[in-house]
């Protein structure tokens, strides 16, 4: 259930992200979502693809800042209410999410989380019967 | 154009080698007897205090530099026992030493009466209002010239940095009329009066004193302009005394020395050997009157080059050019003097950096900014704005509480930072002088 995200760090200078994204190109690196938190100053480029260890190790050889990151999944129906269901469960229980991103597919949406405790939170959102994902499953995707 | 002391000032150049001959005696003598540390260079070099008899038997002496004060904090190199000891200031230093000078009863007073001489060079009297807003406090700016402008029987308004609002307030109220400050302070405050609002015709102020940071003849174009005042450029450091070292006067041709107590010399910085009249290189002094902390031969790293000609003014005393630049790697920042060796050494007490930077100095608005790229380090990047942005704060705060100077932090990408082999180039400096 556990899902592994790239994150790179990235200075605030212009062409950037643009080589980080060539560099995964020459690989041929399929990308199923991608989000950028940014500062005035430098930001965080979000990442999950298929075979993250590949593409991290990739990175790294192009000298770039980059770590795998846990995150968890959901896949649910693209109405707010749904999304603030799963927050909910988790804010009940005392675990802060960090950040989350989501996409839809369809009337399908796919929620991305970063939660303080992975762990529990896996065990919250079961618990309620919601729709967690594998990682072979999103990279289907 | 009036003259403090219009006796030294003025002496003929005969007449002052006899003086500073004689003062040179007694403080080699002095330093001799009372400081192992001199004693020791003397005694090694082969030297007694009967080999120096005039100014002409200076060279013989070895030199004396910052690290020798810093191997000596604090007091390994006072002329005298503490209880003759009446102030004590200090500026920062490389690695958190900061540098420490003592004065005596006379030696506040030489101090005072410098300053008398450079303000009255710059057309003050007993009927000025002085806006102090050099710093007071460890470093020599703000009191310095306070107790210049009471000797001279001015109104002096100890002000002191910062607070621009209240500083504008007190220059219109109190109608202050010599406006003493950094230069790039005194053009950030011409901006604030524009913005203000308040019309120029409501000041008073006729003269500004201006120094402890280089400046360009540009930027006393624009100053002269912008505040409708004569800027004068004034000449001190604390090792020697503080401001009152040199100053120029109403004509505005360089800087007079008060050699009748610091006697300069200039050397080439590589050979350091003494180079011949009008040539330019580092200005060396000596001081020749000064009991608590008496310099011999003083490595200033300030090059500049010296005129021996009589000025328009009357004054006899020898002028130092504006100062060129420096002989060494130290960047003067609003007025502190700052190494880039000591941003390193914070640097290498954190763990969660490596120490590749780079100094970025610039000057927008007329104030020096100085911004700081360092390199995270992988191990401890995670993924967390919160978390890196606490590492910028972190690293920020040290710097300001170590040197006393808020440096502006980025945090960049590993291996971005040039390597080079032997002295990397850690500073980019924008400013034009």
């Amino acid at each position: 259930m556990i899902i592994h995200q790239l994150s790179v760090f990235l200075e605030n200078k212009s062409g950037r992200l643009t080589e980080v994204l060539e560099a995964l190109g020459e690989e041929s690196i399929k990308i199923t979502a991608l989000t950028v938190a940014d500062t005035t100053e430098f930001g965080i480029l979000r990442l999950i693809v298929p075979e993250p260890e590949k593409a991290r190790d990739l990175l790294r050889s192009k000298q770039f800042t980059v770590n795998l990151t846990e995150v968890i999944s959901v896949m649910a129906p693209n109405e707010a209410q749904h999304y603030a269901k799963v927050l909910r469960i988790l804010s009940d229980l005392d675990i802060s999410i960090e950040y989350t991103y989501a996409f839809s597919i369809g009337n399908k949406s796919i929620i991305i989380l970063r939660c303080s405790n992975t762990e529990e939170a896996i065990k919250a959102l079961k618990e309620h019967e919601l729709e967690l994902m594998r990682a072979s499953d999103l990279y289907k995707i | 154009m009036e003259i403090w002391n219009r006796h030294f000032e003025c002496m003929e150049r005969e007449e002052l080698k006899k003086v500073q001959s004689e003062r040179l005696r007694e403080t080699v003598e002095r330093v001799y007897y009372n400081v192992p540390y001199y004693r020791n260079k003397m005694q090694e070099a082969g030297l007694g205090p009967e080999h120096i008899q005039s100014t002409d038997d200076l060279h013989k002496l070895p030199f004396t530099t910052k690290q020798d004060l810093r191997d000596n904090y604090p007091f390994g190199l006072f002329a005298v026992p503490m209880s003759e000891i009446v102030r004590i200031h200090a500026s920062s230093g490389t690695t958190g030493k900061p540098t420490v000078v003592g004065y005596t009863h006379r030696d506040i007073a030489t101090w005072s009466e410098v300053m008398a001489r450079t303000l009255t060079c710059a057309g003050a009297n007993r009927h000025d209002f002085i806006h102090v807003a050099y710093g007071y406090g460890l470093f020599t700016g703000g009191l310095g010239l306070h107790y210049g402008g009471e000797k001279i029987g001015a109104s002096v308004i100890p002000v002191s940095g910062g607070n621009t609002t209240r500083q504008l307030q007190l220059i219109h109220d109190f109608g202050s009329t010599v406006l003493a400050c950094t230069p790039s302070y005194a053009l950030f405050l011409a901006e604030a009066i524009e913005e203000s609002g308040i019309s120029r015709n409501e000041l008073k102020l006729r003269v500004g004193v201006f120094g402890a940071e280089p400046w360009t003849e540009n930027m006393r174009k624009e100053i002269e302009e912008k505040l409708r005042i004569k800027a004068i450029d004034i000449y001190g450091l604390s090792e020697v005394i503080g401001p009152g070292v040199a100053s120029e006067c109403l004509s505005q041709q360089g800087l007079h020395i008060s050699e009748d107590h610091f006697f300069p010399e200039i050397i080439d910085p590589r050979t350091l050997k003494v180079l011949p009249q009008g040539e330019t290189g580092e200005l060396v002094f000596t001081t020749i009157t000064k009991e608590g902390l008496p310099l011999i031969r003083y490595r200033t790293r300030d090059l500049t080059r010296l005129t021996y000609d009589k000025c328009t003014c009357g004054r006899t005393m020898v002028r130092m050019e504006k100062c060129l630049g420096r002989s060494d790697d130290m960047l003067i920042i609003r007025g502190v003097n700052l190494f880039p060796s000591q941003v390193e050494s914070v640097l290498l007490e954190m763990s969660e950096i490596k120490p590749h930077y780079l100094l970025f100095v610039d000057r927008i608005n007329n104030l020096d900014t100085i911004e700081l790229q360092v390199e995270v380090d992988e191990a401890f990047f995670q993924d967390k704005i919160s978390q890196l942005q606490s590492l910028r704060n972190k690293i920020q705060n040290n710097l300001e509480s170590s040197l006393g100077l808020g440096i502006k932090v980025t945090l960049v990408e590993p291996k971005t930072i040039e390597r080079s082999e032997g002295k990397s180039k850690r500073v980019i400096d924008k400013r034009k002088y």
